[in-house]
């Protein structure tokens, strides 16, 4: 056998760098790749130079320079979004285009591992277009020197290379994902209109901000898209298959095996076909099976969910830290919070506010069944961070009042055990378990259980939902509602009425 | 050099390789016969460490396929069913772009790739652009391309599809070549009668399931019966069959032939060609009547 330089020092990456080598070249030869990269490289610029040039004059005529001063910014960040565009288009067709071209089996017989293939193919769709974007805002920066005399600040100059960066790389990676999971570069085009939507968002508010000129605040967004990035990224790494690249020729949605799937994982059967059901006599049917459920079947569901229970702890400390600042930042007036005015009445008033439910234990646990419910679905599209977030929104609310309460001189752990703990106790556990399940199915997308595949792993957290919302979620926030109605009131007029 | 055990792929509910057992030693040339979707395919990908088994286990070149999927692909060569070549590129770029994926010098990236190339008869094929070779010359390009880092174990999926017959026997050569050189070759072909040609072993696969192996002579004994003479006479057979019937088993007869089956040949037959001559007949032909793996083939594949 010829030798082979078998583990030399730096081999990972040298495989890497002749992989982004050989894309980046056979993109560079496509001309209908150069050329609109070309001209969003260098005319476009260039002509963003002369717009802006003319804008800062005719805008100047009718007393409205600050337009024209913002609007200068603002084009360099669409100079430098507009090439990195292109990188979607490379990306989307990295791993289905060649599958689609057959030239995909080679590559995989090859000692590339999953990561090295997966960073090879996202540098390789990353750099062309991001080098264009940098010479974009280069070429821009030049014109308006030349023309206007105009430089922008070191700081700025950093913040749209870094935005730039970050957005390529967001689109890139999420694009990385849909042409590995798809089977036609056809697919892969439907389907980007999930990165391309939320981006042409993105930039909106973007252009939003850049004409507030509150440039701060991008940095805000940076941090945001790099946590998407990071997502992303181990999203693509975690679904990256070989086997289903290969093997998988026409997504076909298969109803029957979704159904038979989601009722292996709800269990659904087995609950009454268990042979202790059996032997119990048929009206104790019932006792039998709530014992398998709660005594086995949650436990191990709430076992499995752990690491979601874990991170959503975690992100309502991180709230009640938010509600507190938020305090101790804008404190409320003495007037507001009167506590010690509190009546019945306080409480039967609340529906008069469109926003509140009705102030029954009917309508408070619809208010709450329907927000989880909300949630779980948010969190599907949002790989479960959504969930999260409304959760999050009540309790910051509940601590930011703790605070203001302290502020006002009340007892904030008295303040707390009585308008919260009562039904707390009970909804609060509900609903951070809930959030959990909803996070699982979420986040399912990004990291599939083990030894399942992505649909498995995500019929499974559907099943565990459904099945912990039903026989634990919603008895334990109809006790909540109950208490929140007739016992919370009571023990808060008891504090602190008057 | 090549070992399967109990070998199984599933995809879902579906079983493309059930439980495939079988070796392939260096110098063996084994030719994996078998109708479209029989699971030759999955086989050679398994083999190839690219798809991973559901079970059983498979060594290749010494690896395991599962745990050391690396090392596996670093010692196979696989040529697929489908060229699967980048047009774009040159011949000898693309050349150059895979032997630095298997981690070949720069200088023997180059020397083996022009070695190949004019082996295979395409040195002028260094400078072209790949989307402008012709179909064989394609299959040839993912051929030089599989043999580039003098793979121990290769894996030929349909190796000479598309080409010319003067390709083809190029082709052929370079395979049995390789068997000199104590490389394990496996081939996956439709073409029985290159199967015949370059195989030590033949498997049949159908269903996912080996459902046969062995040397062509063997699964003919074992799936058409003991081999056959045919004796072509000047006249018709009637009084011959009584005179040779005492030596041999009458099996078939003609309007001037007779096929007849015998322990052995070796001394049967001096002996009836006396007798014949004695007694005047003339015999114009007497050979072995011709039985075709394609034979076997349809004989296992549809009996199934």
């Amino acid at each position: 056998m010829v030798a082979i330089s078998e583990r030399v020092r730096g081999e990972p990456i040298r495989l890497v760098l002749a992989l982004v080598e050989r894309e980046i070249r056979d993109t560079l030869r496509d001309w209908r790749m150069v050329v609109p990269i070309v001209i969003l490289t260098l005319f476009f610029p260039a002509l963003m130079s002369f717009v802006a040039d003319m804008a800062l004059d005719w805008v100047a005529r009718y007393g409205a320079p600050i337009v024209g001063e913002r609007m200068i910014p603002f084009l360099l960040m669409v100079v430098g979004f507009f090439p990195i565009s292109f990188s979607l288009v490379i990306a989307l067709e990295t791993f289905v285009g060649e599958k689609e071209r057959r030239s995909l089996e080679p590559l995989l017989s090859t000692p590339l591992t999953d990561a090295q293939l997966y960073l090879g193919k996202t540098l390789a769709a990353m750099i062309p277009p991001l080098l264009a974007a940098y010479l974009g805002i280069a070429v821009y920066l030049i014109g308006l020197y030349f023309i206007k005399g105009w430089t922008p600040s070191l700081t700025l100059i950093t913040l749209m290379v870094v935005l730039t960066t970050v957005e390529g790389l967001v689109m890139v990676s999420g694009a990385v994902v849909v042409s590995s999971q798809t089977t036609s570069v056809r697919a892969a085009n439907l389907l980007a209109s999930f990165i391309i939507i939320p981006m042409a968002l993105l930039v909106q508010v973007e252009a939003l901000i850049m004409f507030w000129a509150d440039y701060g605040v991008l940095w805000w967004i940076v941090l945001f898209l790099l946590v998407v990035d990071v997502i992303l990224i181990r999203m693509g790494i975690h679904l990256f298959n070989r086997e289903a690249l290969l093997g998988r020729e026409i997504d076909e949605l298969n109803l029957a095996f979704v159904w038979r799937t989601f009722r292996k994982h709800l269990g659904w059967g087995d609950w009454f076909s268990e042979p202790a059901v059996q032997e119990t006599p048929i009206g104790l049917h019932w006792l039998k099976v709530a014992g398998g459920l709660y005594g086995r079947d949650i436990p191990i569901i709430l076992s499995r969910s752990r690491l979601a229970i874990g991170v959503v702890v975690i992100g309502l400390v991180f709230s009640a830290l938010v509600g507190f600042f938020l305090a101790e930042r804008y404190p409320l007036p003495p007037q507001v919070l009167q506590l010690d005015q509190v009546s019945e009445e306080t409480f039967t008033d609340l529906p008069s506010m469109d926003w509140f439910p009705s102030f029954s234990p009917w309508g408070v646990l619809k208010q709450n069944v329907r927000s989880l419910l909300a949630a779980a679905l948010l969190a599907v599209f949002s790989f479960g961070t959504l969930a999260i977030t409304l959760l999050m929104a009540p309790l910051a609310i509940i601590f930011f009042f703790v605070t203001q309460v302290a502020h006002l001189g009340y007892n904030p752990l008295l303040f707390f055990a009585a308008f919260v703990l009562p039904h707390g106790l009970l909804e609060l556990p509900a609903a951070t378990i809930a959030t959990a399940l909803a996070v699982r199915m979420g986040a399912a997308f990004m990291s599939p259980a083990q030894g399942m595949t992505v649909g498995e792993g995500w019929l499974r957290a559907v099943a565990d939902f459904a099945k912990v919302f039903v026989v634990l979620i919603v008895p334990l926030l109809a006790l909540a509602a109950v208490i929140e109605i007739y016992v919370t009131p009571v023990v808060v007029i008891w504090a602190f009425g008057g | 050099m090549i070992e399967l055990s109990d070998l199984t792929k599933r995809f879902d509910d579906f079983t493309a390789v059930d439980r495939v057992t079988l070796s392939v030693a260096p110098g063996e040339i084994l030719a994996l016969l078998g109708p479209n979707g029989a699971g030759k395919t999955t086989t050679v990908r398994m083999l190839a460490a690219i798809l991973p088994p559901t079970a059983g286990q498979a060594f290749v070149a010494g690896y395991s396929v599962t745990e050391h999927s690396r090392e596996v692909r670093r010692r196979v060569g696989l040529l697929t069913e489908h060229p699967g070549l980048y047009l774009r590129m040159r011949g000898g770029e693309y050349l150059d772009f895979f032997g630095r994926l298997l981690s070949l010098d720069a200088d023997e990236r180059e020397r083996r790739a022009r070695e190949l190339l004019a082996r295979f008869g395409m040195s002028e094929a260094w400078d072209k652009r790949l989307g402008t070779y012709s179909k064989g010359m394609r299959q040839k390009m993912a051929l030089i391309r599989a043999m580039l880092h003098d793979p121990t174990v290769l894996l030929l999926d349909e190796p000479t599809s598309a080409m010319d017959p003067h390709s083809a026997k190029l082709v052929r050569d370079a395979i049995l070549g390789l068997r000199h050189h104590r490389r394990s070759i496996v081939i996956c072909t439709h073409n029985l009668a290159e199967a015949e040609s370059l195989a030590d072993r033949i498997a049949i696969i159908r269903r996912g399931k080996i459902i046969a192996s062995g040397t062509s002579a063997e699964l003919k004994t074992q799936l058409l019966g003991p081999s056959l003479m045919e004796l072509r006479l000047d006249r018709p057979p009637d009084g011959v069959v009584k005179l040779i019937s005492d030596l041999v088993e009458i099996e078939e007869q003609g309007q001037n032939w007779v096929r007849y089956s015998a322990a052995d040949f070796q001394e049967t037959n001096p002996r009836l060609l006396q007798l014949l001559a004695t007694h005047g007949v003339g015999v114009v032909t007497l050979g072995e009547t011709p039985r075709s793996l394609e034979d076997v083939y349809l004989q296992v594949v549809e009996g199934e």
